[in-house]
């Protein structure tokens, strides 16, 4: 499947979406933001049409558009229900402002398919350097602010109680998140990329019990998914996100049945 | 040392407190009782440097040389890492491999003064409430503070747990000449354990023996 130009390209995009979903992943999971990444992935579809309808590239339209809602969200109310509705209020605007951006683009529909759905042939070599520079500034970010960022995640009160700043912290995770869901929807779609970047995460803490393993694990599931949604999609042609949702749902389930046994013997 | 002289605080126009006076010595184990909204936490986050008197002074060693172990963490049954990852999270970053062997030896040190060597290994999430304390005050203890506080970290245990955790502190406290300031609802740790109690009262703050210290300290709202 490597003799095709397209499929390289979407393997060495997909590789760098999935190291840097599983890493911001487990991160997701440990700050109950989960919903939270959903909520960024539809704000991404807002504006990927909205790049579409001005005439800017989708990718830059959903940057502009996670960017600065997921700054808006670090600045709401740090209290959890509150924050909880805020979300649903803003995510059920932006799917509705997504569908007016789209229909007043005379873009064809398919182009809508392939955001939302995610696609493996979409994407060019101009736009697999684009989001490695993007994956590679994510991976920068949080080798920085990682001792802080475990911390802040992990232990969010004792971390305020050693005087960390942690809503810088988290103003710096939000930036990290929103890039990586702007990045991952480019394979997987605007619809599932938080398929990537709660899943493995969340597996991966029914098993280990350390920071780096947490990642190790996350980052590897990440991977296996999407390589395996690959190779499958492009033996079958049916859609990549398919696959790799449904063997990131099928470790999670495993993950979590390993969990289980393991308390019971 | 820790002295106050005439502290107040207010809140825009709510006082919390005024013409509070004490002095805390180096290796003192003082409680810090009072009702609830007395201005117990607000002195403590003056005493961290996170809030800032309106007036009066509190002097103080070295601020960043607190270890404070809170009243409340967000823990349950799946929480990930376990004891010696969860007590790790307050190291600072480095590269250094001498600050790292270092700081592995910290850590074995802080496990076995906690008496959790045996339990590093355990979820965090799975383990009992005493134990999930004890790593509390062990992350606490790993920037070698001198003065501890703990914020009513007895609470929800029952009282043999208690009383563990409390000769434990006290162990640190005579052993290591640990500063202990406990806030405390308990009328029977206080009289065990402390040698003065700080008493808020009608908005400032009164020093008692503890032979002097009474139930009806501890009523609420009283």
């Amino acid at each position: 499947m490597f003799g095709y130009e397209f499929m390289r390209e979407a393997f060495i995009a997909s590789t760098f979406i999935a190291i840097t979903a599983g890493l911001v992943g487990v991160f997701v999971v440990s700050r109950n933001m989960s919903f939270l990444s959903h909520t960024l992935s539809e704000i991404g579809f807002a504006g990927a049409s909205f790049g579409i309808l001005v005439g800017i590239s989708p990718l830059a339209g959903m940057i502009l558009f996670t960017l600065v809602s997921s700054i808006a969200v670090g600045s709401l109310s740090s209290e959890s229900s509150r924050r909880e509705a805020s979300i649903s209020a803003i995510s059920s605007l932006f799917i509705g402002l997504g569908i007016l951006f789209l229909s007043l683009s005379s873009e064809s529909s398919s182009y809508a398919t392939n955001i939302l759905f995610g696609s493996i042939v979409g994407i060019s070599s101009k736009e697999v350097n684009q989001l490695m520079i993007l994956a590679l500034f994510v991976i920068f970010v949080f080798i920085i602010f990682y001792k802080p960022l475990a911390f802040d995640s992990f232990d969010h009160i004792g971390a305020r109680a050693a005087g960390l700043k942690t809503r810088l912290l988290s103003i710096a995770f939000l930036v990290t998140l929103a890039l990586s869901v702007s990045i991952g929807a480019q394979i997987v779609g605007s619809l599932l990329v938080f398929v990537l970047l709660t899943l493995p995460g969340a597996t991966a803490k029914y098993v280990v019990h350390t920071v780096p393993k947490l990642i190790m694990v996350s980052v590897g599931l990440s991977l296996a998914g999407v390589w395996l949604g690959l190779y499958l999609a492009f033996v079958t042609n049916w859609p990549v996100t398919f696959f790799i949702s449904t063997f990131e749902v099928i470790a999670y389930f495993l993950g979590l049945s390993y969990k289980n046994w393991k308390l019971n013997h | 040392m820790i002295e106050a002289k005439n502290l107040t605080k207010r809140f825009g126009k709510q006082l919390v407190f005024e013409n509070v006076n004490f002095k805390i010595n180096d290796g003192d184990f003082i409680s810090l009782i009072g009702p609830n909204g007395s201005g117990k936490t607000t002195l403590v986050k003056i005493m961290m440097g996170l809030e800032k008197e309106t007036s009066g002074k509190l002097l103080i060693d070295k601020k960043q040389n607190i270890g404070y172990v809170p009243q409340f963490r967000n823990i349950d049954l799946d929480y990930p890492l376990n004891i010696e990852q969860f007590v790790r999270l307050n190291l600072k970053f480095t590269l250094s491999p001498a600050k790292r062997k270092q700081d592995n030896e910290t850590i074995k040190r802080i496990l076995e003064k906690t008496k959790l060597t045996q339990l590093k290994d355990r979820p965090l999430g799975l383990a009992s409430g005493g134990e999930k304390q004890k790593a509390y005050l062990a992350q606490s203890l790993l920037n070698d503070p001198k003065i501890l506080i703990l914020d009513e970290s007895t609470a929800s245990l029952d009282v043999e747990v208690k009383m563990q955790l409390m000769d434990l502190v006290q162990e640190l406290n005579e052993k290591y000449n640990l500063t202990v300031i406990f806030i405390t609802h308990d009328y029977e740790l206080t009289k065990k354990y402390t040698s003065r109690a700080l008493f808020f009262k009608n908005k400032t703050l009164e020093e008692v023996h503890v032979s002097d210290v009474s139930e009806d300290m501890f009523e609420m709202g009283g």
